[in-house]
């Protein structure tokens, strides 16, 4: 007769304490329900709180008497920490649930391949497409890319590696800049290089605001990455007999890339959605612009916003499948930005 | 060493390449080595961390092809001294130093020195194994080439040479594409050493090797130490006096008395251990302090 050994996960809770945990959570409904009704505190919002309240001191109150004091404080901060999660996701969840459901409709194959020149907001919605945005989002954020990563990795690398004199006064105004509320960049370039210079319209100008926008995100990730890399590797590059320059470009720079991808992440995330200054200085043309530097340039939030402004059920229908849109390409270039670093990284 | 007259220091026959690429096409005695050149020597070596001074009036002659150990308790200027040598004292920010280093008779802190071609003669291992995370196995070895911007004949010759000298070709040989990561910390730390000889340097510099890794990786570094002492001119740091009595040929004794750390004695390893003149090295060695 052989034994053989169940492999068994006694840390785990057992049937029982899931029972009790059972209880507790459907106890505390049904008492936050009661306390809604009786009390003049009304609405779904309302029994939430209720019923949190009520279960995190059930919890603490059970745990407490079971195991005592530190037992009753640790279930107590497990609920807070649970809750602090549940109202992050909440919002999240409900925003791409509303964008999802109100901007299918709006999702036809044409609407890829057709712009807004031959038709209005308001006409049904086979007529026109917002291929005109797309397009003009992609280049705005491609030539804002062009020009922001480098500066802003540069500035990171002036004050992580170069540690120069001017590290302080940089570092300070890189902070001022990224609280640069997004309308006082757009009307910067409007007033010192659109009506002195240019005189037109052209999505190159919404780029260089968006630029203004994205560099302070891209230069204060990037230092931190940066400080992030082990001193260790710079000895190690310059005692081989690496100049500054190439331990930075050979090994600071590969050590750091996934990092440094995701501070391009958050730059693309700080502007893709960034309405104000293409409102001022894009012109939101309705026609696919290949010519970024002559003409107004569509874009997704402009024409989420012109859409809106139409007011009529189509044009609304518009505006969600344009937002719809936009939230995809975001989610697209956050992964697939995702994948190029980790697998470069992890070969 | 420091009982060696100062007038052998014969610079004008020293005989050795102008450049790498000489080195790397001429046929030397064991292949991929540089001349041994005439050795190192440190001239009234004082050390400054801000107002803080580290070290004071450091005289030592490293001839050429030995293994000289550094021995003292912490925090007397061991590191420091060594870091001098191939100028990386420097990247220290207020650190300030004075005197000579001489390397083949040339002051290393000579102006208009390229300082990069110090430290490719001078190559350096250091406490913790330190290998580049974002490159494989054989392109960290081969990593020295193309920060210094160096041509080479035969790479995948100097790759196995360098694993083979450093103790860690036959067992790496197969995953040569792995992550450098991927290897044990005695591994990297033989990794580090290939990587540092794979640019040919005339000097070692090692800060305490072994610090962190296990006796028997210890042990594969040490036969590492004595195989590649035939071929160039090794200073180790060291804890371990064990270890600076199996491997070096010369051992000095460092002390911090709260002031500025200053070089004891130095005499052969020998010596050092069984009969040195002064009181406090014997006290030191004996295990008395420190």
């Amino acid at each position: 007769m052989s034994t053989t050994v169940q492999p068994t996960k006694p840390w785990k809770a057992s049937t029982q304490d899931r029972l009790i945990d059972f209880s507790i959570f459907a106890g505390s409904l049904l008492a936050s329900y009661l306390i809604v009704e009786v009390t003049p505190m009304k609405g779904k919002l309302a029994l939430f709180a209720v019923f949190f309240l009520v279960y995190m001191f059930l919890t603490a109150a059970l745990k407490g008497l079971q195991r005592g004091n530190a037992a009753a404080k640790d279930a107590l901060v497990n609920s807070l920490v649970a809750i602090g999660a549940i109202v992050t996701v909440i919002p999240i969840g409900s925003i791409l649930f509303t964008v999802l459901q109100k901007g299918l409709p709006g999702i036809k194959p044409s609407i890829f391949t057709h712009d807004m020149s031959m038709a209005t907001p308001t006409d049904p919605l086979t007529n026109g497409g917002l291929l005109h945005a797309i397009t003009g989002t992609l280049t705005l954020v491609a030539l804002a890319l062009v020009m922001s990563v480098p500066i802003g990795i540069l500035t990171a690398l002036y004050l992580t590696e170069i540690k120069g004199r001017f590290i302080g006064p940089i570092r300070f105004l890189v902070q001022a800049m990224s609280g640069v509320p997004s309308i006082v960049a757009g009307l910067f370039i409007l007033s010192a290089i659109l009506y002195p210079i240019t005189k037109s319209y052209s999505g190159f100008m919404g780029a260089l605001a968006l630029t203004i926008l994205m560099i302070p995100t891209i230069a204060r990730t990037s230092e931190e990455v940066l400080n992030l890399i082990p001193n260790d590797l710079r000895e190690a590059g310059v005692a081989l007999g690496g100049t500054q320059w190439r331990t930075v470009a050979m090994i600071v720079l590969p050590a750091a890339k996934s990092g440094l991808i995701t501070a391009v992440i958050l730059g693309v995330a700080r502007i893709a959605g960034e309405t104000a200054p293409i409102l001022l200085l894009t012109g939101g043309g309705d026609r696919v612009n290949p010519n970024a530097f002559n003409g107004p340039m569509g874009s997704l939030p402009y024409y989420i916003w012109k859409s809106f402004n139409a007011g009529s059920p189509e044009a609304i229908t518009r505006a969600w499948a344009g937002l719809l849109v936009l939230v995809g390409l975001v989610l697209i270039l956050f992964t697939s930005a995702r994948y190029l670093g980790s697998r470069k990284g992890a070969k | 060493m420091s009982n060696t007259p100062e007038s052998e220091n014969t610079m004008e026959t020293a005989v050795r390449p102008s450049s790498l690429a000489d080195v790397a096409s001429s046929h030397n005695k064991v292949p991929g080595t540089r001349a041994l050149g005439t050795g190192l020597e440190t001239r009234g070596v004082h050390a400054w961390f801000g107002k803080h001074h580290a070290l004071a009036d450091i005289n030592l002659d490293f001839a050429a092809g030995t293994v000289t150990a550094l021995i003292g308790p912490s925090g007397c200027g061991k590191s420091t001294f060594i870091r001098t040598i191939n100028r990386m004292h420097e990247f220290i920010p207020g650190a300030a130093m004075a005197g000579e280093v001489l390397l083949d008779g040339k002051d290393v802190y000579a102006p208009g020195t390229d300082v990069t071609k110090i430290r490719l003669q001078i190559g350096m291992v250091f406490q913790k194994p330190n290998p580049f995370p974002s490159m494989s196995i054989g392109e960290n070895v081969l990593s020295g080439l193309k920060l210094a911007q160096l041509k080479v004949d035969n790479k995948d010759d100097l790759l196995e040479e360098c694993l083979e000298r450093a103790g860690l070709w036959n067992e790496v040989k197969d995953r040569l594409g792995a992550h450098g990561g991927s290897l044990s910390g005695g591994q990297q730390q033989r990794l580090c050493i290939a990587r540092a000889l794979a640019v040919r340097p005339q000097v070692l510099l090692m800060d305490e090797p072994c610090s962190a890794l296990d006796p028997g990786s210890t042990l594969r570094i040490e036969e590492t130490i004595r195989h590649l002492s035939d071929t160039m001119t090794i200073v180790i740091v060291t804890h371990n006096m064990q270890q600076a009595a199996r491997v070096s040929d010369y051992t000095a004794f460092f002390l911090s008395d709260g002031g500025p750390g200053q070089m004891i004695e130095c005499a052969p390893t020998s010596d050092i251990f069984s009969r040195p003149q002064d009181q406090r090295t014997e006290n030191y060695v004996t295990g008395r302090f420190g």
